[in-house]
């Protein structure tokens, strides 16, 4: 069985899924082979997987449809098919990160965020493609392939988490894991059409998530509409004891407040995102999606947030130190690529300028250097300071608004290869989501429109620490009075 | 021209916690190569640390132990540098803020006593080790001791001689076997040093240039490193030359140290807060209850000894050198044992039993109980000193009591005067040539009746008796 009341399985979405496996009107097992189905006709196109497991994915839905026979449990992602960013470590399945270096890489251990989802019985699709250690804003630094963007294939899905957002709005899957360190769950999402969500940093372990910077880095959701990101995130959300930085707070059940509406909600308009020379077409989506909340209800409230042209700055700083630590493991001695060297010092060379890519060598040594001896007060403390006066500009607005609505992005996707030649140009597209992971926050990309030339735009929904549910919230109301999220790209 | 030399040691301690700092793996000490490792202490992509309760614990113990004060906010940092016995690159240790600082370790110099001013203890995990061996060209690593958790207890510039340096080491080594945290064995490199050393004239104030020594990896070495290196640098100077700031390895077959080489290059470490921990946050009800239970240290414990027990000076520096020692001290005297006939016994016969075998104190097979039932046996005349030196050593063999061991032997001692007499006539009449010359004058023969007396009666009789009975009889002629 294929489809359901006329429409494919593969379009369903995880909320409308999960109900038909429960009321046993479709199975786990017609729902994964609807997915692998699709994934065979438009992968070739797409390439949003660096691995596929679809022999796997089957026995996975096969688990799922004797424990729904057996135990009669109906979890709310049980026979759900999701794909996993690739730097998310699954044990027994190759993880890669989408390097070179880790391109033999078979984790013997799981991710706390995957385990949750295993627990909860979701089936594995595969592990997607991504700018190689998360390091891009276009997944064109995948080590392996380059992923297209599903509504036009000459253009980038985005990235870092390019391939997950790209298999969620091709419905290669039914949603997907990503992880955001600068923006790299939102900026996909916005530029693919999807609902892209990265929790408050603390919200989701990070252990056995690949790091690029540490202090930044967080697992969020991919999904086709935001009742689904609820969903997956009231699964990997909560503390874990293996990951110090997870928060011990009580999670609350993110499908709650869904539906509650943005009556009386006072939304926050940053001054300083909507800039001399921006997308005509993007900001034009944008402010209509303001106007489309205060029809709704909302109080849209100019706020400022004075220090965020400092914020791509302190962030290079940042997450180039830390990566250029993080990083420091490959070095051909324990695991992944190893070559060979006349010496020690030769075999380090050797294998970490064959191993990586142009991307992370550069922000390697970016870090290396902003870390040395007789810098570190120039840049690294005095990057953090600017951190902790972002955070400030955050908590002064967030004491007159309920959340921040700004764009996600300055453009709409860009042409594969056009920003490629040009490292700053392409660091500046995620202008809009940096500061929000220097300060630690929740935030959302849904879309809000289309361009001429018919790719989405995104809107981005920033909320208090914690405070998951407003944004959800209000991106439920906002999304339940538009149909850009029914939209699908014509593949 | 007279020299003066300043010395600073960097000691790192190994923490005797059942598991690694950042992960659940064991410490033992000796398993085969990579047995006692997981994800978290190989450096595993995406895997991160969780820090060890226990081991933050003897780290404020020790702490508190030293006078330092334990900093509320302290915080872990990332020192970078690649080894490939450090499998992610960089240790977790301590920079900006370490857990504690400003304290101090009082030695003892010629009976005066002497402070010696702790900089920072803090806390950071070991490495792996790289193993060199067989032919091929090649290395192979053991991550087992990756993540072990290590103090490193920074001594201020404070130590002005080889003699000074031993005897603060020593203490530590004594404090941090009293806690109970390290093992302090420097063999097995559970306790290590790092020496800075410089030389200045005396009377200067300013410090002269330093050079650091590694691979001191015994008592005596410290000693023995630090006399060479102090001599080298006053013979660099008179000669006119100057000292460099460098490492230098001690060599222990040549006695001499040397310029480390391979890894001159000055390290730059590039330190930064280590963002996957997040900052320690100590609570002063913690130290509190920590602080209580801290044992009474070997100095207190000294002069109680001293006034309680009434022991020489000797004896208790020597009981109190360690924990177990003292412990075993006054659990005999709680058992009614008197001190210093429990002290000479435990410094005599006690320690050279263990000694052979080459057993600690803390495995001792003898229960103090044993010893104080033996000397009331000793003082009620049931036994001699002589049989008591047997029954002590049967006792610490075999683990029994000494009354069994008396019983089964029949060892009783014989104060029975017929008994003696009988002996003592047999003895005299066996020997009269020995017993002519003995009245002729020859009284040092005293000593051969005796022995054959004690021969007769297998050692049981009571020694005064045949002493008063030999005399008696050897002086009336009869």
């Amino acid at each position: 069985m294929g489809t359901y009341e006329n429409v494919e399985l593969y379009e369903l979405t995880v909320s409308e899924a999960s109900a038909l496996i429960a009321r046993r009107e479709v199975s786990p097992l017609d729902v994964t082979k609807a997915v692998l189905r699709r994934i065979e006709a438009v992968e070739s196109k797409v390439r949003a997987f660096v691995t596929l497991a679809p022999d796997r994915a089957i026995a996975m839905a096969g688990s799922a449809e004797k424990e729904l026979r057996t135990a009669g449990r109906a979890g709310s992602l049980l026979g759900i098919p999701l794909a996993i960013k690739d730097n998310l470590c699954t044990r027994g399945i190759l993880t890669t990160c989408a390097s070179k270096m880790l391109s033999n890489f078979v984790p013997p251990y799981e991710s706390t965020a995957t385990s949750r989802l295993l627990e909860s019985g979701y089936v594995l699709v595969g592990k997607t493609n991504m700018d190689e250690f998360a390091m891009g804003s276009s997944t064109e630094n995948s080590g392996f392939h380059v992923t297209r963007n599903p509504w036009n294939l000459d253009r980038i899905p985005g990235g870092s988490s390019g391939g997950s957002a790209a298999a969620v709005a091709a419905d290669e899957c039914l949603a997907a894991l990503g992880s955001d360190t600068g923006g790299s769950i939102r900026q996909p999402a916005a530029l693919c059409g999807v609902v892209g969500m990265k929790p408050t940093y603390g919200r989701v372990s990070r252990y056995g998530l690949v790091a690029f910077a540490s202090s930044l880095d967080q697992i969020g959701t991919l999904t086709k509409c935001v009742r689904d990101a609820a969903m997956v995130l009231n699964v990997i959300c909560g503390h874990d004891p293996k990951d110090s930085t997870s928060v011990p707070s009580v999670v609350p059940d993110f499908t709650r407040a869904l539906g509650d509406g943005v009556k009386g909600a006072r939304i926050g308009i940053p001054k300083e995102y909507f800039v001399e020379g921006m997308d005509k077409e993007v900001e034009g989506a944008v402010r209509g999606a303001i106007g489309r909340l205060e029809e709704l209800g909302a109080r849209p409230i100019e706020v400022s947030l004075p220090h965020t042209e400092y914020a791509i700055a302190a962030y290079y700083i940042l997450a180039t130190s830390e990566a250029s630590s993080n990083l420091a493991r490959y070095d051909g001695v324990k695991y992944g690529r190893r070559s060979e060297g006349r010496d020690l010092m030769d075999m380090y060379l050797k294998t970490r300028a064959d191993g990586f890519g142009p991307e992370v060598k550069r922000r390697i040594m970016l870090g290396t250097y902003a870390l040395s001896s007789g810098y570190y007060e120039a840049y690294y403390k005095k990057a953090q300071q600017v951190r902790t006066l972002i955070k400030n500009d955050f908590e002064r607005a967030f004491t007159q608004v309920d959340l921040l609505v700004t764009p996600t992005t300055p453009t709409a996707a860009f042409r594969i290869g056009e920003k490629t030649a040009d490292p700053l140009q392409m660091y500046l597209s995620d202008i809009f989501t940096i500061s929000v992971n220097l300060a630690g926050l929740p935030a959302l990309s849904l879309p809000c429109g289309f361009t001429s030339d018919n790719v989405p735009v995104g809107l981005q929904f920033i909320g208090k620490h914690f405070d998951e549910q407003t944004i959800l919230r209000a991106a439920h109301a906002y999304e339940q009075s538009t149909d850009w999220h029914r939209r699908r790209p014509a593949l | 021209m007279s020299y003066e030399a300043v010395i600073g040691l960097e000691v790192h301690a190994q923490m005797l916690t059942d598991t690694k700092i950042f992960c659940g793996c064991p410490t033992t000490f000796g398993a085969e190569p990579n047995t006692q490792t997981c994800p978290v202490c190989i450096g595993m992509p995406g895997v991160l640390p969780v820090l060890n309760r226990e081991a933050l614990r003897f780290a404020i113990m020790t702490g508190l132990a030293t006078h330092c004060r334990i900093s509320p906010y302290s915080r872990f940092a990332r020192k970078n540098y690649f080894y490939p016995d450090l499998p992610k690159g960089y240790q977790i240790s301590q920079y900006e803020l370490p857990l504690c600082e400003d304290g101090f370790i009082e030695i003892s110099i010629d009976g005066q006593a002497k402070r010696i001013g702790i900089t920072r203890i803090h806390l950071e995990e070991d490495a792996g080790k790289n193993i060199h061996e067989g032919a091929g060209n090649w290395s192979l690593v053991d991550l087992n001791r990756a993540g072990v958790p290590l103090m490193e207890i920074v001594s201020e510039p404070d130590i002005r001689s080889p003699r000074e340096a031993v005897e603060y080491m020593q203490k530590l080594r004594t404090i941090l076997r009293y806690l109970g945290v390290c093992d302090g064995n420097m063999e097995e490199g559970s306790l290590r040093c790092d020496a800075n050393v410089s030389v200045r004239r005396s009377g200067e104030t300013a410090f002269g240039t330093r050079t650091e020594i590694k691979n001191i990896n015994s008592f005596r070495f410290v000693e023995k490193a630090l006399e060479y290196e102090i001599k080298r640098q006053i013979r660099e100077i008179d000669s006119g030359r100057r000292i460099l700031q460098e490492t230098r390895l001690w060599n222990a077959e040549k006695g001499v140290t040397e310029p480390m080489r391979g890894k001159e290059e000055a390290h730059d470490y590039r330190y930064f807060p280590e963002p996957d921990l997040v900052p320690i946050v100590v609570p002063k009800e913690w130290i509190d209850e920590i602080r209580a239970s801290l044992p009474e240290f070997p100095d207190a414990k000294k002069e109680r000894f001293l006034s309680e027990y009434r022991l020489p000076v000797h004896d208790a520096n020597l009981l109190v050198s360690e924990k177990a020692l003292a412990d075993w001290f006054e659990e005999a005297v709680n058992l009614g044992g008197q001190p210093k006939a429990v002290a000479n016994w435990m410094m005599g016969e006690l320690m050279r039993l263990l000694n052979e075998d080459d057993v600690p104190i803390e495995r001792c097979p003898l229960a103090p109980r044993y010893l104080v039932e033996m000397l009331a046996l000793l003082e009620n005349g049931t036994i001699s000193g002589k049989i008591a030196k047997a029954v002590f050593e049967d006792m610490y063999r075999t683990g029994k009591r000494p009354d069994a061991i008396i019983r089964e032997k029949g060892l009783v001692q014989i104060s029975d005067v017929g008994e003696i007499e009988q002996a003592v006539t047999d003895v005299l009449s066996k020997h009269p040539h020995e017993v002519s010359r003995f009245r002729a004058g020859e009284e040092k023969l005293l000593g051969f009746f005796v022995g054959q007396v004690m021969k007769m009666t297998k050692g049981k009789a009571n020694p005064q008796k045949v002493n008063e009975l030999l005399k008696e009889k050897l002086s009336s002629g009869t």
